[in-house]
């Protein structure tokens, strides 16, 4: 499997798993899903083989609210079943909305209230360098979630204490759950914020695969910073009826006009070399 | 009670060098002798109490025995959703640490008495919570803490306590410690407060009068077999904190009289559920807020 195809899994279970479910976040599930799968296809090193290795990679979704994200690409990474996905929000369910790791085989940390996961990482982080460990731990983080002092608090630390094994993803989105960052809590200028506080880093396009990779190879150089990634993304990525509308935080696409057409948007970029797995349970 | 902390954790984290001290700022002087000889196993997270408790979950979730340190409410009130989400949820072999359980920094003003930590603290599941009544329950919990795999809370005083216990055997988390046996009040008390307790009984005794006294360096779990023993063998059982009183130490005891039954009536010394806003030294504080020896011995009196 290549990272183009996951993110696509990852779309399509997402779209999938809130239509089930009546789950809200499709919008942030959209906009992270290709820094998921470029990072647990292409960048990470965890596999279904090394959970218990401590040298392995570390993974933890800060913006616990996308976890579906996050349960899509295990699932098609062979952490899980993917047909267990089907049972995201649902009684007695392993498979909570924000991310959760109680029985869920791959998921390092459990988030949901904003402003921890990434302090959490600097401690694994933070772990890494005391005992001279090669493994990097990856915080994936949004940009409305950054309105929380607590990941201020972690920029200080992880400068002060040179975390350069810790990469910092920033799911750009520019939205957040009741209007744009811009309007609510601006954040603008973003890179030189982070700059001041002593990262190292990297603005790219957080669709571009390539760049993605490239930043996440760049950031592995850093000798004595911590890395944050600045992914620009869209929130609704793929769907366009859904990208930069604020209705799609909390909305799940409805059956009729709202599936159909986020499923046939979906199907009109469909990666060669896979199948729909929704389609393969209809035969 | 805080030098006996660091002593005792000193000597453990010497031969454990998977033992951590992360602490917020404070500390001066205290924490020297750690800082001293383990420098490399003690981090100052700087003023970010939110931050250090989740990089102390994030080093516990990969092996360390991390003791998270700040005082008053800094360490818990300030970062409790980091130990109910990061540290107790993951099991994370976090313990909390607080100097200045109480009125410990009375002069300090209301920000400074943690009052309500207790209750804050025993209400999250999978959180071990322990007041160390002297300096020998303090060396004991900070040792049996280490010992037990998951996220504790250890509520300190500061300085100047006393040796109470001349020395304690078997202490186990869980178990109330009987100081003496007496009859018809049993007297129950948590924290650094059990010295004027202690004061109370002396003055009791001369007028003839002998409670039964155990202290509770436990919180959560709390020793229901010593609070129904009691129950059943005493007219009255009195509750000593220097907490407020909503969900403190004498309602966790409460709590086990009232699903029990039991013959006792319960009698509950604790900060009548205001904030303290008068200033003046921890002793000054316990006395104007209804919690000092004099207190004690007067509710002993008027349920004997």
């Amino acid at each position: 499997m290549n990272s183009e195809q996951l993110a696509w899994l990852i779309r399509r279970h997402g779209i999938e798993m809130t239509h089930i479910s009546h789950g809200s976040h499709i919008g942030a599930i959209l906009s992270v899903a290709d820094i998921v799968a470029v990072l647990y296809n292409d960048v990470a090193n965890i596999s279904p083989l090394n959970l218990k290795d401590e040298n392995r990679d570390r993974i933890i979704l800060s913006k616990g609210h996308a976890g579906a994200a996050i349960y899509a690409a295990l699932a098609e990474k062979g952490f899980f079943n993917r047909e267990e996905l089907k049972t995201h929000y649902a009684d007695g369910s392993r498979l909570s909305g924000h991310v959760s790791h109680k029985g869920v085989p791959g998921v390092e940390f459990s988030t949901g209230s904003l402003g921890h996961g990434a302090c959490v990482a600097a401690g694994m982080a933070l772990n890494a360098k005391l005992d001279n460990k090669p493994y990097y731990t990856y915080a994936i983080v949004g940009d409305g979630e950054c309105d929380e002092g607590s990941i201020w608090e972690m920029a200080l630390f992880a400068n002060q204490f040179k975390l350069n094994q810790l990469i910092v993803v920033v799911d750009h989105n520019k939205m957040q759950s009741l209007d744009f960052c811009e309007n609510t809590l601006s954040l603008s200028p973003f890179a030189d914020k982070w700059k001041a506080f002593g990262w190292n880093v990297l603005d790219v396009d957080g669709h571009n695969h390539n760049e993605l990779r490239n930043a996440f190879t760049k950031a592995k150089q850093s000798v004595d910073k911590p890395t944050v990634i600045i992914a620009n993304t869209v929130k609704g990525k793929g769907v366009s009826f859904m990208e930069y509308d604020i209705l799609w935080h909390y909305r799940f696409p409805h059956d009729g006009e709202e599936y159909d057409g986020a499923l046939k948007e979906l199907h009109e970029v469909m990666p060669i070399g896979i199948t729909d797995p929704y389609e393969e349970d209809e035969k | 009670m805080r030098d006996t902390f660091v002593r005792t954790l000193l000597e453990i984290a010497k031969k454990d060098k998977n033992v951590y001290i992360v602490t917020g700022d404070l500390g001066f002087g205290v924490l020297k002798p750690f800082w001293t000889e383990l420098p490399n196993q003690i981090i100052n997270a700087g003023i970010a109490e939110q931050n250090m408790t989740s990089i102390a979950a994030g080093l516990a979730m990969q092996g360390k025995i991390v003791y998270t340190y700040s005082i008053g409410n800094f360490p818990t009130l300030r970062c409790i959703e980091q130990i109910r989400n990061d540290c107790a949820y993951h099991n994370a072999n976090v313990k909390v640490v607080c100097v200045g359980g109480g009125f410990v920094y009375g002069s300090l003003g209301m920000s400074h008495h943690a009052t309500e930590d207790i209750a804050i603290m025993r209400a999250l599941p999978d959180v071990t919570v322990l007041a160390p009544g002297d300096l020998v329950e303090a060396e004991k919990a900070t040792e049996a803490i280490y010992e037990k795999q998951g996220t504790c809370y250890l509520r300190l005083g500061r300085g100047g306590e006393k040796r109470i216990h001349d020395k304690l055997d078997g202490f186990t988390i869980g178990k109330a410690i009987k100081i003496q046996q007496g009859e018809r009040v049993a007297i129950f008390s948590t924290g650094a407060i059990f010295d004027e307790v202690n004061e109370a009984c002396e003055e009791l005794k001369e007028q003839g009068i002998v409670p039964t006294v155990y202290t509770f360096p436990t919180v959560k779990p709390i020793d229901k077999d010593v609070i129904l023993q009691c129950a059943g063998a005493h007219d009255c059982i009195l509750t000593v904190e220097e907490h407020n009183l909503s969900g403190g130490f004498g309602s966790a005891v409460a709590e086990v009289l009232a699903e029990n039954g039991g013959m006792a009536k319960l009698v509950r010394v604790a900060l009548d559920d205001r904030y303290s806003c008068i200033v003046g030294s921890q002793k000054y504080l316990r006395k104007q807020y209804g919690i000092d020896a004099k207190a004690i011995a007067k509710k002993v009196k008027e349920n004997w």
